[in-house]
């Protein structure tokens, strides 16, 4: 697709989502419990462990939704 | 030693195939002329998403991590957890950054972060900062690959009674590191790569499928866990964190992330990948190794649960904790795969040595020699000068673990992570901004680093009774707060340097000093793969794009 030449940016509104897995592994009250476990895991291990979904949710979904769509040049 | 003959042959088997890989990668995508430091620093320039992925993957998660945060988990519990919210995060808030460093490293074929710092700061002291910075940070970090292999090596009961013959298995190991360093480059830990993290991920995920059913069940881990540290007498223990040590959890993960990709050996990684895309995917794709991580460290308590007693350390009195995982892999698998589990973490120690003493080279060739000692030197002689350099840089980390308390190293890559921490501000901040003025980013620099060793200084640790270097982190009352708790001693350090970054700005902006000439422009961060500036120059000479 042949694009006209504009100045290129890397600024998207999108990318403020990646604030999201930055701070929230950072609240330690969400998961400093014993309880709820988990298949026998405390809570503070099984939900760090899927803050690392929430990393990968997200860099994947700002990556989809900020990719440049240019041809070969 | 008998009992381990099964161990260390199918050690020692897996170690020869894996050296003669690091041989044979010189060949392996080869260029037309190695004699090149893109080529032999950088791979040339041209990895893709898988290589990248376990490249970077294999270089940031070193064999020293996964026995040493098993081995906290261990001795400190949840505190040691701080590893995964650490390698969560990493990934999120260098994502826009990396990309940044990468095209602008591309357009003007920088190899190393301070090659950028020099251009666009016009500043070759500050470029010789942030190079010396990176090498002292990076120089304890092998020798503590070596404490990975010997926690293996003690297990097998591979020891001898001098120092000589007891570091004899790891000087061999060596050599032939750096002979393969020497001869492929970037090519050799890329290529070993692939089969340290199969083997490894293969080895963790039968271990944390079988252990717990073997142990009675997760519930029985964590609560076998929980009553260890109950009965101990310290404080700061527990399978959760207390009021005390939040504080130093969340800033140790937070300043541990911020670190990890000023590290020369991460930034090599980044650089050798092909475009902006590949370094974005990986974000999504490294962690992976994060998941890898959170299960190596619940290893500590499957330790605990195992009844795991780690072997005594150099001197008399002390355990060396980290031969835990080492002792609970041997004491509950079949020999073979304790074999197979062994060699996937000494091998797991030559990939990041591998690329640190590749990183450390890059920064010593373009930074000092090519700064200070030959302004001339082509890029045959520069490729020639690193090989060397690699050489050097590991003869001294199997010296700093021959010669000196392995304590030593230990302490040294606490201090590593505090001082990376202070090449922030001109690498991060800089990839963004020109307003802070070289001579303050000294200046926080200084203050950063002077802050940082005083407070490591101060810190004592009760368990072991030394009264200096006791950990990372620092009492709160020592700043007069009225309070129990704990904060990480680089989060405070490059806090200090920003301000003062900022405020000699300030003054130095008053003053009128001069402030340089910016060698880069706003689309030189935006750059790709295939850029047609870059095309164009390709065309014509050749020489232009890594003559900064």
């Amino acid at each position: 697709m042949a694009e006209p030449e504009r100045p290129r940016t890397d600024r998207s509104p999108w990318n403020w989502l990646l604030l999201v897995p930055i701070v929230v592994p950072l609240l330690t009250f969400l998961y400093n419990h014993d309880e709820p476990r988990l298949a026998g895991f405390p809570l503070f291990y099984w939900l760090q462990l899927a803050f690392i979904l929430l990393g990968v949710g997200t860099t994947t979904l700002v990556y989809q939704m900020t990719k440049r769509n240019r041809g070969r040049s | 030693m008998s009992d381990h003959i099964t161990e260390i042959v199918i050690f020692t088997i897996l170690f020869l195939v894996v050296s003669g890989m690091g041989f044979v990668a010189s060949r392996w995508r080869a260029p037309q002329d190695m004699a090149h430091l893109d080529e032999w620093g950088l791979g040339g320039r041209s990895f893709g998403g898988w290589i990248t992925w376990f490249l970077v993957g294999g270089d940031l998660y070193t064999a020293y991590t996964f026995v040493a945060v098993p081995a906290l988990m261990f001795g400190a519990g949840a505190a040691g957890f701080f590893a995964v919210p650490y390698t969560v995060i990493i990934y999120p808030l260098f994502f826009l950054i990396l990309i940044r460093l990468w095209s602008v490293s591309h357009r003007h074929g920088f190899v190393t972060p301070a090659d950028f710092v020099r251009t666009r700061f016009d500043s070759p002291t500050l470029a010789l900062v942030v190079a010396i910075t990176g090498i002292m940070a990076t120089m304890p970090y092998i020798a503590l690959q070596l404490i990975g292999i010997e926690a293996v090596l003690k297990t097998m009961g591979v020891t001898g009674e001098s120092a000589l013959a007891r570091h004899l298995p790891i000087i061999i190991a060596f050599a032939i590191l750096a002979a393969y360093t020497y001869q492929s480059g970037l090519r050799a830990p890329a290529l070993i790569a692939f089969v340290k993290d199969t083997l490894i991920y293969i080895v963790i995920l039968v271990a944390v499928l079988w252990l717990p059913y073997k142990l009675g069940g997760w519930n029985a881990i964590f609560d076998a866990a929980d009553a260890k540290f109950q009965a101990s007498p310290a404080p700061n223990d527990g399978i959760l964190l207390n009021a005390n040590n939040q504080v130093q959890y969340i800033t140790l993960a937070l300043g541990s992330a911020l670190a990890l990709f000023l590290y020369p050996h991460s930034i090599t990684g980044v650089l050798a990948s092909r475009n902006r895309g590949v370094i974005k995917r990986n974000m999504s794709a490294l962690p992976a190794y994060s998941l890898l991580l959170g299960l190596i460290a619940l290893l500590g308590y499957m330790a605990i649960a195992a009844g795991v007693k780690p072997l005594p350390g150099a001197k008399p009195g002390t355990v060396d904790s980290n031969t835990v995982v080492p002792i609970l892999f041997d004491q509950q698998f079949p020999a073979w795969f304790t074999g197979v589990a062994f060699a996937a973490i000494g091998i797991g120690a030559l990939v990041p040595a591998a690329i640190m003493s590749i990183a450390a080279a890059n920064l010593f060739t373009r930074n000092i020699y090519k700064e200070y000692l030959r302004k001339d030197a082509t890029h045959a002689q520069e490729a020639n000068v690193a090989k060397i350099t690699s050489l050097v840089v590991k003869i001294g980390a199997v010296a700093c673990i021959v010669f000196l308390d392995p304590q030593f190293s230990i302490d040294l890559q606490l201090i590593g992570g505090v001082i990376i921490l202070q090449t922030a501000p001109s690498v991060v901040l800089g990839l963004y901004t020109r307003w802070l003025h070289r001579g303050a980013l000294v200046a926080g620099w200084v203050a950063g680093m002077a802050l940082g060793a005083w407070m490591l200084w101060q810190i004592p640790n009760a368990a072991t009774g030394r009264k200096h270097f006791g950990g990372s982190a620092f009492p709160l009352s020592e700043f007069g707060f009225d309070s129990t708790r704990t904060i990480y001693v680089g989060f405070v350090a490059v806090l200090a340097n920003a301000l003062v970054a900022v405020l000699v700005t300030l003054a130095l902006r008053a003053a009128k000093v001069a402030e340089g000439v910016d060698g880069t422009v706003p689309d030189d961060y935006l750059a790709d793969e295939g850029d047609p500036r870059i095309e164009r120059e390709r065309a014509g000479t050749v020489d232009n794009i890594s003559s900064t």
